[in-house]
């Protein structure tokens, strides 16, 4: 099943995207091994070349890491993770945001339909 | 790393009309590079003159180096554009023209890949669908070992899960310091594969990027920047 990639954004970026949140979702647990570049590659239906760039950008932020010879793996580092996730989540609220004043709502407004919502569905 | 293609002001016409003009680019190896273009443009002209079929009237090509020639043609696997192949032959006598004729021919790789497709090796060209007909030249093709892959069309006349299956058939099996270029009009289907597209217009080399560069510089796919560069 090829990766769903936007069509108008970067392909190593929407890569890099995809596999921080597999990383979150604990699709690839903490130490666990990634699949060669390769195997990536032809599991999204991209270029090798492209996949080899996402990765060694997620190296570059230090979410993997490589052992000569072995392959990659993600971090164990526990805090990394949690910054990764939290960061994740501030990018989503921030697209909600942008989102809502597309239709006319200011901060204040959204937050407060926001505590409605949670309240209905608490009820 | 040394270039694998240079042009330098390659120029070809046939009888009055241009169809390349003045033409010079360098492609690094390790790369799927897709050449792109309208009708007319110039492609398939290009492919024949890398492949040695035809030869510019100025100018000059390298390949690996050296001068298109017997040597290139032991690097360079080359897809036509139509169907080359004779309809009466049997797909296991294609398997051993394959092998006599290229040194770099891999059979088993061939094999199991028209294995994985249900096609048998007793088989005639001309008994098979002409989208399969289509994949059985491309895994020929993709089998040998080569350092350039000349792709004129692969993915013209099939379906989408054919082409799927085309695209995945190149990504796996081009060698990490090989290059594929690969000529299409259909931009959309191919550019989430290409590392970096070639403009042609009027046979003249229009662009020369990468993929992730167009998109990020102006935010939409190839496909719709090649439509807004060429709009009728």
């Amino acid at each position: 099943m090829p990766w769903e990639l936007d069509s108008d954004r970067p392909i190593y970026l929407q890569l890099m995207e995809r596999i921080k949140s597999d990383i979150i979702a604990g699709h690839y647990a903490p130490g666990e091994r990634l699949p060669s570049v390769r195997d990536l590659a032809m599991e999204a239906s991209v270029n090798p070349n492209t996949m080899q760039k996402a990765l060694s950008e997620l190296e570059r932020n230090g979410l993997v890491y490589t052992r000569r010879t072995s392959g990659r793996f993600i971090t164990e580092d526990e805090s990394m993770l949690k910054k990764l996730r939290k960061d994740m989540a501030r990018e989503n609220i921030q697209s909600f945001l942008e989102a809502m004043k597309q239709l006319g709502f200011s901060k204040k407004e959204s937050l407060e339909l926001l505590q409605e919502i949670l309240k209905e569905e608490k009820e | 790393m040394n270039p694998i293609l240079e042009c330098h002001s390659v120029t070809k016409t046939y009888r009055q009309t241009p169809a390349l003009q003045d033409l010079s680019l360098i492609l690094e190896p390790g790369q799927i590079v897709g050449l792109l273009g309208p009708n007319g443009s110039g492609k398939t002209t290009f492919i024949k003159l890398l492949a040695g079929l035809l030869q510019p009237d100025a100018g000059q090509i390298l390949i690996a180096g050296g001068p298109v020639g017997t040597r290139t043609k032991g690097l360079v696997s080359y897809l036509p554009d139509k169907p080359a192949l004779k309809n009466r032959t049997k797909i296991s006598g294609l398997l051993q023209l394959f092998s006599d004729f290229y040194a770099d021919f891999i059979p088993e790789r061939a094999r199991e890949m028209l294995d994985s497709l249900g096609i048998s090796p007793d088989a005639r060209m001309g008994e098979l669908s002409k989208g399969t007909q289509e994949k059985v030249q491309l895994i020929l093709v993709m089998s040998r070992k080569a350092r350039l892959y000349l792709l004129d069309e692969p993915v013209g006349g099939v379906d989408p899960a054919a082409r799927d299956y085309i695209l995945r058939t190149i990504i796996s099996n081009y060698e990490e310091d090989a290059t594929v270029l690969l000529s299409t009009h259909l931009i959309a289907d191919v550019e989430q594969v290409l590392d970096h597209v070639l403009f042609l217009q009027n046979g003249r080399l229009l662009l020369s990027d990468s993929v992730d560069h167009i998109r990020s510089q102006h935010g939409k796919s190839v496909d719709s920047y090649f439509r807004e560069v060429f709009r009728c």
